[in-house]
């Protein structure tokens, strides 16, 4: 298993947001995490690099992270994009992405990433010397997931990487990172309000409800109980 | 008109080392959002050592260069053993934590070096620069060691990685740590810039003001005054507040009569002041506002 969470609490001071959840994310897979509003998946998200309090178990390909700084975590290959973006919003598009690939030493390559990931997004090449504070929603969105990638990251986890876009933008976005799972074999752990394309998109999904885990299963599962989706994500 | 440019450029010459105290405070400033009110203690002491260096026989160039290193060291070494325990600390805590480096250099300074007011040399003597009364040797050389440092720290900033690290965490410490960047040491580091940025105003104020203990007091008002003029948020706004006030300063105490001479830091103050009233945030500061 590429990350496995065990009887994992979060907490926010005195507050409990997560009640002792467990997930697994095999190598290479592509897991989806659902939830109404409130439920816990940002936290989740959160609680696996480190930037809330813990306890329970995080192991990444086998070595426990719990309790390491983000930047320590982050350094062994997992790249967060946050919800809201956490773009720098005073810096150049170009700027961003330098500051994505900060933890590799490899200068040569990085110049190649960044190519890359203009090719991907020819919208970023095209605004590479813009403050990213002045690219639109959509574009921030791919900002945020090109410097992700800046990392070489071996998983990412996606904090609503749809929001604010718009539908065939979205599909552009979903398209190229089923297509990066696929090509370099990234692990992705994706955090989703538009749970019909998650469920597309994902092998595997965990159903959040106020901090626990009320369901687990094969992501075609789910489409197929009615009860379920009625239930917990309303469609 | 001779007069004019002559106070000019006297107000330029001590603008410099106002604008370097400004940056050091502009930069403490960025990494931990406080104000560190012992940074003229803190470039005091710096001098002292660099004073007890060519003491020793220590050439003024190697002298210089080697107080600017230890300066650094020392500033990260501030960091990490008093303000470090302190970041989560409560403000009042924190006060008191800049009160003790404070006092404790302050008085560490009269303890090792007694409060006997010293003469610190320059290398840059003082006859007037090519035989005119503009400006001075020294004079020049303030304005000369300034601008070369400026250039290597915009360099260091715009051109390097690790400057782009450094502005990253100081602009959004929590996308920061999610690029892998240690904001812990990003903060350290802006300590130990800041320490001996002040060591080379320090050095180079001190043939003027000589040295003693409470050296500084006047020069980190002025610095102050420039950093809140140009924008804390903002270190090369920092750096032409400093030169502003160093200027206006300079100009009140010459063409405004009866009360200049002994009024200038009060008018130099009230056009801050006016500034302020126009633009809360400095006239190149921005207010912090995130994007959600
Ligand atoms: N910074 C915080 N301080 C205190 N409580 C918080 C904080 N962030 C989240 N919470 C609480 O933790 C719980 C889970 O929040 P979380 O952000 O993980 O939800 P979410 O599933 O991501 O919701 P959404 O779909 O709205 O993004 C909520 O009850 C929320 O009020
Ligand atoms: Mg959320």
């Amino acid at each position: 298993m590429m990350l496995e969470v065990r009887s994992l609490h979060a907490y926010y001071g005195q507050n409990e947001a997560l009640h002792g959840i467990e997930f697994a994310l095999p190598e290479g897979g592509m897991v989806a995490l659902l939830g109404a509003n409130g439920a816990g998946k940002t936290t989740t998200l959160r609680a696996v690099c480190g930037m809330v309090r813990t306890t329970g178990e995080i192991r990444f390909d086998g070595t426990s992270i719990a309790g390491r700084t983000t930047e320590e975590i982050v350094r062994l290959g997992i790249a967060h994009v946050p919800e809201g973006r956490g773009t720098f919003v005073r810096m150049s598009v170009e700027e961003n992405l330098q500051l994505g690939a900060m933890s590799r030493r490899d200068r040569a390559a990085i110049v190649r990433d960044v190519d890359w990931i203009y090719e991907r997004f020819p919208r970023l090449r095209e605004r590479r010397r813009q403050q990213a504070g002045l690219l639109s929603g959509g574009e921030q969105q791919m900002l945020a997931v090109g410097r992700a990638l800046m990392l070489r990251p071996r998983l990412m986890l996606l904090d609503e990487p749809s929001f604010g876009l718009a539908p065939l933008v979205v599909e552009e976005l979903f398209a190229i990172l089923a297509g990066l799972n696929r090509e370099t074999g990234v692990g992705m752990l994706i955090v989703e309000q538009n749970a019909e394309l998650a469920l597309e998109l994902a092998e595997r999904a965990y159903l959040l409800e106020t901090g626990r885990i009320v369901f687990a299963g094969p992501a075609s599962e789910i489409r197929e109980d009615e009860a379920v989706r009625r239930a917990y994500l309303g469609y | 008109m001779q007069l004019l440019i002559q106070e000019v450029l006297a107000g330029l010459a001590n603008g410099a080392i106002y604008a370097l105290t400004a940056l050091a405070i502009v930069m403490v400033f960025q990494a931990i959002d406080h104000l560190n009110f012992a940074q003229g203690e803190m470039a005091t002491f710096s001098t002292f050592v660099a004073w007890q260096l060519i003491e020793w026989g220590v050439t003024y160039w190697a002298a210089f260069v080697l107080t600017v290193a230890l300066s650094f060291a020392g500033g990260i070494a501030i960091e990490r053993v008093l303000f470090r325990p302190l970041h989560k600390a409560p403000i009042l805590a924190l006060l008191v934590g800049f009160i003790a480096l404070f006092s404790i250099l302050n008085s560490g300074d009269g303890y090792i070096w007694n409060y006997t007011i010293k003469t610190f040399p320059t290398p840059f003597g003082t006859a007037p620069l090519f035989g005119s009364a503009l400006l001075d040797g020294h004079q020049a050389g303030m304005i000369g060691v300034t601008a070369v440092l400026l250039g290597l720290l915009y360099f260091f900033f715009r051109g390097t990685r690790l400057g782009l690290a450094m502005r990253a965490a100081a602009a959004n410490p929590e996308s920061a740590r999610l690029v892998g960047i240690r904001v812990g040491w990003m903060t350290a580091l802006g300590w130990g810039m800041a320490a001996a940025i002040g060591a080379v105003g320090g050095m180079l104020i001190a043939p003027i003001v000589f040295l003693d203990p409470n050296m500084m007091l006047g020069v980190l008002i002025y610095g102050f005054s420039g950093a809140v003029l140009g924008g804390l948020t903002s270190p090369g706004g920092a750096v032409f507040g400093g030169f502003a006030v160093g200027v206006i300063e300079s100009l009140a105490g010459t063409f405004i009569p009866y009360v200049g001479r002994d009024l200038n830091l009060t008018i130099a103050l009230l056009v801050i002041v006016a500034v302020l009233m126009v633009r809360p945030t400095g006239i190149f500061g921005r207010t912090v506002a995130s994007r959600v």
